[in-house]
């Protein structure tokens, strides 16, 4: 076959391949915009819907009420808070432990398998199995009740695989030679976990725990399996006391109500009027979420621009 | 060549050393404990389930009236609305997410993927309340312009939005197993004369096919266990049935409709949560050890 035979071939074939090429780029930028038209849609529609509440300062100061023009969500903020404090306390330290336990100490027999297979596990099960758990146990065998300890102490559970995760993969990208420095100098074991991988993971570690706790703040299941109240016309007792002790925990054992639930109550009822402030408690809980997540990624970004 | 003190110290140091070992043990060990808290109560509470209904019935009867005077418990119906969910929800992520992973690895350079990710992840932290009332006010009312036939409560809506929502995972676990693919069964590719299409349709996606199934195992199992959107958006009627249009309650919408309702401990009813939670659970169990398999083959293969 002559060269000038073949080449207007060639070219109807390359350029046929090319269209191709332009038709699946643009079927990923699609799908792309896709996903971006729904998370536009979704915030366009919250705001446009929770308009007339949203700068409404007693919106945010009022207590639910039956008169949708005078409810508020200070209650679900302070749950939220308060909730996500008691989830924080408890699933960070336990989740960058087990972390650490599994990169650093664990050795290779069936127990650290059996661990390992675990945590994978409890990644997938969902959200309201945990609440299954609380309910069954937290809120009746243990006689917790339905209160801000039962609520942070399910969260936990659920953010604990999260947070494993993301400690074990910051661990990991830390250079073994961290450790013989550390090791040459001396240090024993826990010294060089304590004093040097720790803090050189911690970046990583600060991710995965945000975004577990973002994930965490806009649960709704497993909190209402438990039995969260909706209607929380009271706060509950103040941590800070003017009469020593100062401090009080009383508030673990106040019921509660949240964020998500509260925005669950209010999109579950017929009247119109309400699903206003349904949309308004929405935009509030996607601004949480948002800027928690925003902050992870900001800390990631930044964490990879110093590693270069 | 020890003083007294630095003796000390080296035996203070050498308890701590044993002391944080073990308690950074027993912080990973309390994991595997939630697991068994999680069987222990499941299977206790419906223990007393199953004493009272058959098992038989359980799985055959096609109606679920847990609080009716004459009770049945055909947990078909939770099931069959459950199921169809899921698979509209799959129907856009399967496509969507695959379409998605080939541009991401296959197409797109570094800095769009750089930019894209982070997106998709701010799109998986949307709290899922918010896509309930986005499927319920919006998704819906939308659709009936076109559909007149659609209820107010439907399955259609949240299985579409849902669908949306897993896209992210699906998609970047796909993504995952093609970028694991190495470079050179790609550029044996390009020397046969392949194009970029056919490179990544009949060597990448092949190549990464368990890595990509697994991706749309562990999406399916999200998408059975996912709450609050179908709690919101498809209604609270157990029915059984695969029809789209009309509203029935899911697996997960009946538990959050009961646990709403202020259950008596002890109860039939409250034990058919715990009935329901059980076949929840095994389900998504069943779809997370395919996926975690698959998933564990691709990473070993190369």
């Amino acid at each position: 076959m002559k060269p000038e035979q073949a080449q207007p071939d060639l070219a109807r074939i390359i350029k046929a391949n090319k269209r191709i090429d332009v038709v699946m780029a643009s079927i990923g930028i699609l799908v792309l915009m896709m996903a971006m038209a729904l998370l536009v849609s979704v915030l366009v529609d919250l705001i446009a819907s929770g308009w007339p509440r949203l700068f409404n300062p007693d919106f945010y100061i009022n207590f639910p009420s039956r008169h949708p023009e005078k409810a508020g969500i200070v209650s679900a903020i302070v749950g939220t808070t308060l909730v996500m404090v008691v989830t924080a306390a408890i699933s960070i330290p336990l989740g960058v432990a087990a972390g650490v336990y599994l990169e650093e100490y664990a050795p290779r027999n069936w127990l650290t398998n059996l661990i390992e297979i675990n945590v994978n596990n409890l990644a997938g099960v969902p959200s309201i199995i945990y609440g299954l758990l609380a309910l069954g146990l937290f809120v009746y065998s243990f006689d917790l009740g339905e209160t801000i300890l039962t609520a942070g102490l399910v969260l936990a559970l659920l953010s604990l695989p999260v947070i494993i995760v993301a400690t074990r993969e910051a661990i990991r990208s830390i250079p073994l030679d961290l450790r013989e420095a550390a090791y040459g100098l001396g240090a024993d074991k826990w010294q060089t976990v304590r004093l040097y991988v720790i803090p050189a993971a911690r970046p990583g570690i600060l991710t995965g725990a945000i975004v577990a706790l973002a994930r965490a703040i806009g649960e709704a299941a497993p909190v209402i399996t438990i039995g969260a109240l909706t209607f929380i016309a009271f706060l509950p007792p103040p941590p800070l006391q003017s009469e020593p002790p100062f401090i009080s925990f009383e508030w673990l054992m106040s019921p509660f109500t949240v964020m998500p639930i509260q925005l669950f109550n209010w999109v579950s009822r017929p009247q119109s009027e309400f699903h206003i402030n349904a949309a308004a408690a929405g935009v509030v809980l996607m601004f949480m979420t948002l800027a928690m997540n925003g902050l992870a990624i900001y800390i990631r970004y930044r964490l990879r621009k110093h590693m270069r | 060549m020890y003083g007294g003190a630095s003796e000390r110290f080296l035996r203070r140091r050498a308890f701590w050393n044993r002391v944080a070992a073990y308690l950074l043990f027993v912080a990973a060990a309390a994991s595997v404990l939630v697991t068994v808290g999680i069987v222990y109560v499941l299977v206790t509470e419906s223990a007393s389930f199953f004493e009272q209904v058959s098992l038989v019935d359980f799985l055959t009867d096609t109606q679920w009236t847990p609080v009716f005077e004459n009770a049945r418990f055909g947990v078909m119906t939770l099931v069959s609305a459950t199921l169809t969910v899921a698979g509209i929800a799959l129907a856009v992520a399967i496509p969507a997410g695959l379409g998605l992973a080939i541009y991401l690895s296959e197409y797109s350079g570094p800095r769009v993927r750089e930019t894209v990710k982070p997106l998709l992840e701010l799109l998986e932290g949307v709290p899922t309340v918010v896509y309930g009332f986005f499927a319920l006010l919006f998704v819906t009312p939308l659709m009936q312009t076109f559909m007149p036939g659609l209820s107010g409560f439907n399955l259609l809506a949240p299985g579409l939005v849902m669908g949306i929502m897993i896209l992210p995972y699906t998609a970047s676990v796909s993504e995952d197993a093609m970028r694991a693919v190495p470079m050179g069964l790609r550029e044996a590719g390009y020397a046969l004369g392949y194009s970029r299409f056919r490179v990544a349709t009949q060597v990448v996606v092949p190549a990464a096919l368990s890595g990509i199934t697994a991706a749309f195992i562990l999406g399916m199992s999200r998408a059975v266990g996912e709450t609050m959107v179908v709690a919101i958006a498809a209604g609270q009627n157990p029915n059984f049935g695969f029809d789209p249009t009309e509203g029935a309650a899911t697996i997960t919408a009946y538990i959050v409709q009961m646990a709403m309702g202020d259950l008596p401990h002890g109860t039939i009813a409250y034990q058919s949560v715990f009935a329901a939670g059980i076949v929840l659970f095994l389900i998504t169990l069943f779809f997370n050890v395919i996926g975690f398999y698959l998933r564990r083959r691709f990473r070993e293969v190369y």
